[in-house]
């Protein structure tokens, strides 16, 4: 064996193969940590959104998604400037959200929706992002 | 005709059983009993054939709108095109069990009907297990969601078929996708088969290595297909968004990917037997793990169906076959050894190792992802949530680990690499990798992400440019072919090999298109007719979007809002644009549905314009779209369109037998440099 080939001869292969092992493990485990410290977003009602913001004034300001249902009747579509507005609720605690863009195809008055974004301190939830969690997306929606 | 699906669903349910417990009790030739043996083989015919009946009565209750089956109420209406007629079969939750079923059903007589020789011993126990499988879906039919079942009244019409399905795309996507998850049944069973029966050589690999490549290869189309759909009509301007249906879909293409790879090894060198077979048997729990996904509604996603009791039928089998299996494995352990170690950390294997690794772990993270809302509320009471930019961050950078060991790994020799050797494998590509790298700096590229994509996909490109040229080389020695004829000559010759670097250029172009989504660009606007907007590509044009005027007509099963707009590029015309909103109406002129979007896209080599329509104003002809410039779109389909050639090249029959080394260990040294020796 030639002495040039120092992978060979230094340390067992298997002991070498288990750092390198190690080494990507390692990084997949540091990645995801990472990723989900910077990325991770709470997903809270807007009853648990309420007790936490009373409990820990950071919460506001802070971005997270709200789960909740549009509450009928209180859509409203400024198409000029593109803003939307409407109430969420989940029965017990209502929060006013404002969105400027383009909101899904399945967004209705009725539907299930999680918000992304801030709760302000004027009380309104400033959304980046709204999605319409319609579990029966693929399926019709029997009309009332 | 609903009746006779009914009766068969029930006889096939009955027949299954009696597979399964035949299978299981008939035992491994030559030392069960032979009639049992038999028994659970017609089984599986039986049981197909009264699938396919369940089926066609179904297909025929739909074609004639028979609204008594709820089934054929809630997804279809009268005035539903014929082709989507077809697609209604899976369309909904209780459809698509049944369409899984049958496949099942079918891929498992097929595998009864075309195994011969010597895998044949593991035929009982694989009939006993794809019984099992089959007769668990056909059970929560039954008992949970049956196609079949009435309606108290016959509505008039049905509700009709969501129109964001109502694409051609949908169409193929489900069946691609299913044939995908549903073969992996295959494999699954041979391995269980394996186990049950002590024959732990690598027989069994044969056995099924066809058939893995086959999911695979279902998988991948059903895949893409699946990011065109979500691409044209969707309407976001993206094709991957990491939604948890997606991901679930995943996860077994990467499990199934690393076995494809590791598989080798244990060819080759005797090695990492316990290592593919919880492969194996990972990728089939985590298909039916997508399965539970998709249709428990457990996590939110866009794609899932109504929220239903199929739920804990399946989370109680996915425990159950989870705890079988390890079982099962774990009782087996002593027997698979392995027949050799690792020689060196320069070596075929250990970079296969490495490559398994990788893909292991993105699988990890992505499943960790897709579960961290309900792990972190069951561990810390709070529901926390991760969306694209924790999978961008974690895999971005180990998808370019992985993208490096496609190059890296065919340039090392089985078992131990010597520094000539590497020198000389490792020159050129290093060379084409370095050469991308500087003209995309030259032309202004600054964005480590796709720098770091384009160089190492160059260095990919040069790894399997030079295996083909000396591969070619060796043959214009050895028998005076030409460059051409050589190149088609290893295509046929040695598929496995070629196929499998034409599946690694594939990745390159998907790697590539993936990273030049970064570079997106996107306005919205409010026009009326006649006004424009502008939006500067990265590709460094200015695109001018021109609003021509809307217009509104009735379609078949819809009222149409379409907008048309000119297109200009840098100033010249380049063509015209059409995006629409669609109300969908049933059969008396009621709206079925929200309105959908129809997306308006020009597709180039180097940017595709996608334009929405998001509505319009008060009525009038103002309208709000929105414009995006997305890059090398283009080339995920055509690296799609590359991947799928390789598979099939890989897949296709005949072609020289691949020598697999028994449980001894290799006397010579196989493969990679003994042609290189040859060579020279």
């Amino acid at each position: 064996m030639l002495a040039t080939e120092w992978y060979n001869t230094n340390m067992k292969a298997g002991t070498k193969f288990a750092l390198g092992a190690v080494l990507i493990v390692g990084s997949v485990g540091y990645l995801m940590a990472s990723g989900i410290k910077q990325t991770g977003q709470y997903f809270l009602t807007p009853s648990e959104l309420a007790q936490r913001v009373s409990a820990d004034p950071s919460f506001y300001d802070l971005g997270l998604k709200v789960g909740a249902r549009v509450v009928p009747g209180t859509v409203s579509k400024e198409i000029a400037t593109q803003t939307l507005r409407f109430h969420i609720t989940d029965g017990t605690v209502n929060y006013p959200v404002v969105f400027k863009g383009l909101p899904p195809d399945t967004f209705t008055d009725s539907v299930e929706v999680v918000v992304e974004g801030r709760l302000q301190r004027d009380g309104v939830i400033h959304a980046t992002n709204v999605l319409a969690k319609c579990g029966s997306r693929y399926e019709a929606v029997p009309k009332a | 005709m609903p009746l006779l699906g009914h009766l068969s669903l029930w006889l096939a349910f009955l027949v299954g059983l009696w597979g399964a417990i035949t299978g299981f009790a008939g035992g491994a030739p030559p030392q069960g009993r032979a009639d049992l043996q038999q028994s659970a083989r017609y089984a599986t015919f039986a049981m197909f054939g009264a699938l396919v009946v369940a089926v066609i009565s179904l297909e025929i209750a739909i074609f004639r709108h028979d609204f008594s089956l709820e089934y054929v109420a809630a997804y279809t209406s009268r005035n539903l095109p014929t082709f989507y007629l077809w697609s209604a079969l899976y369309a909904g939750q209780k459809g698509s069990l049944l369409f899984w079923a049958t496949v099942l059903s079918l891929f498992a007589a097929l595998v009864q009907a075309m195994t011969s020789g010597r895998h044949r011993v593991y035929l009982p126990y694989v009939a006993a297990v794809t019984c099992a499988v089959a007769t668990f879906f056909i059970t929560v039919m039954l008992f949970a969601a049956n196609p079949f079942e009435r309606l108290a009244f016959v509505p008039l019409d049905g509700r009709g078929m969501n129109p964001q399905l109502q694409n051609p795309g949908m169409v193929f996507h489900p069946p691609m996708l299913y044939l995908g998850y549903i073969s992996i049944t295959i494999p699954f069973a041979f391995a269980i088969a394996a186990l049950l029966s002590k024959r732990l050589d690598s027989d069994w690999l044969v056995a099924i290595r066809k058939w893995t490549l086959v999911s695979w290869l279902f998988l991948s189309i059903g895949l893409l297909i699946g990011m065109w759909w979500a691409y044209v009509e969707l309407g976001w301007g993206g094709y991957w968004a990491w939604d948890p249906v997606e991901n679930a879909a995943l996860l077994p293409w990467l499990v199934m990917t690393a076995f494809l790879h590791s598989v080798m090894i244990q060819e080759k060198r005797g090695m990492l037997k316990k290592w593919n077979l919880a492969l194996i048997i990972g990728a089939w729990l985590l298909s039916i793990f997508g399965t539970f996904i998709t249709r428990s509604g457990v996590i939110a996603s866009v794609h899932s169906f109504t929220q239903s009791s199929v739920g804990y039928f399946f989370l109680v089998f996915l425990v159950l076959a989870a705890a079988l299996s390890f079982w099962l494995y774990a009782s087996r352990l002593p027997l698979l050894e392995a027949d050799a170690t690792l020689e060196s950390m320069v070596s075929r294997e250990a970079s296969f190792l490495f490559n398994n690794l990788l893909l292991i772990g993105i699988a990890f993270s992505v499943l960790w992802g897709t579960l961290f809302p309900i792990l972190s509320e069951a561990i810390k009471g709070t529901k926390i949530m991760v969306g694209p930019p924790f999978f961008n961050q974690v895999n971005v950078p180990l998808g370019l680990a992985l993208l490096a060991m496609t190059g890296i790994g065919p340039l090392i020799a089985w078992r131990r690499a010597s520094i000539p050797n590497l020198r000389r494998q490792f020159a050129v590509p290093l060379t084409s990798g370095v050469f991308v790298l500087l003209i995309l700096l030259v032309a202004g590229v600054r964005d480590i992400g796709a720098l770091m994509a384009a160089g190492i996909g160059g260095f990919v490109l040069g790894t399997v440019g030079q295996e083909f040229a000396r591969g070619a080389r060796a043959r214009y020695r050895q028998y005076g072919e030409s460059t051409p004829y050589a190149i088609i000559q290893l295509l046929t010759r040695n598929r496995r090999r070629y196929g499998g670097y034409i599946v690694h250029v594939a990745i390159v172009l998907l790697f590539v298109a993936f990273a030049g989504m970064s570079f997106k660009t996107e306005t919205e606007a409010t026009l009326r007719p006649g006004e424009s907007a502008e939006l500067k590509g990265r590709d460094g044009h200015v695109y001018t979007f021109t609003h021509l005027g809307i217009s509104q007509y009735n379609a078949l099963n819809r009222q149409v809002t379409a907008a048309l707009i000119d297109v200009r590029r840098d100033g010249k015309a380049i063509g015209r644009l059409r995006t629409e909103k669609r109300q969908h109406v049933d059969a008396l002129g009621n709206n079925t549905f929200e309105p959908s979007t129809e997306v308006g896209i020009m597709s180039g080599l180097r940017v595709d314009l996608y334009v929405v329509l998001a509505g319009l104003v008060n009525g009038t002809e103002q309208a709000v779209f929105r414009f995006t410039i997305n890059p090398l779109v283009w080339w995920v389909w055509f690296g799609g369109f590359v991947l799928v050639i390789g598979g099939l090249i890989v897949l296709w029959p005949g072609g020289a037998a691949v020598a697999v080394k028994g449980s001894r260990a290799p006397s010579t040294q196989a493969g990679y440099t003994v042609k290189l020796e040859a060579e020279r």
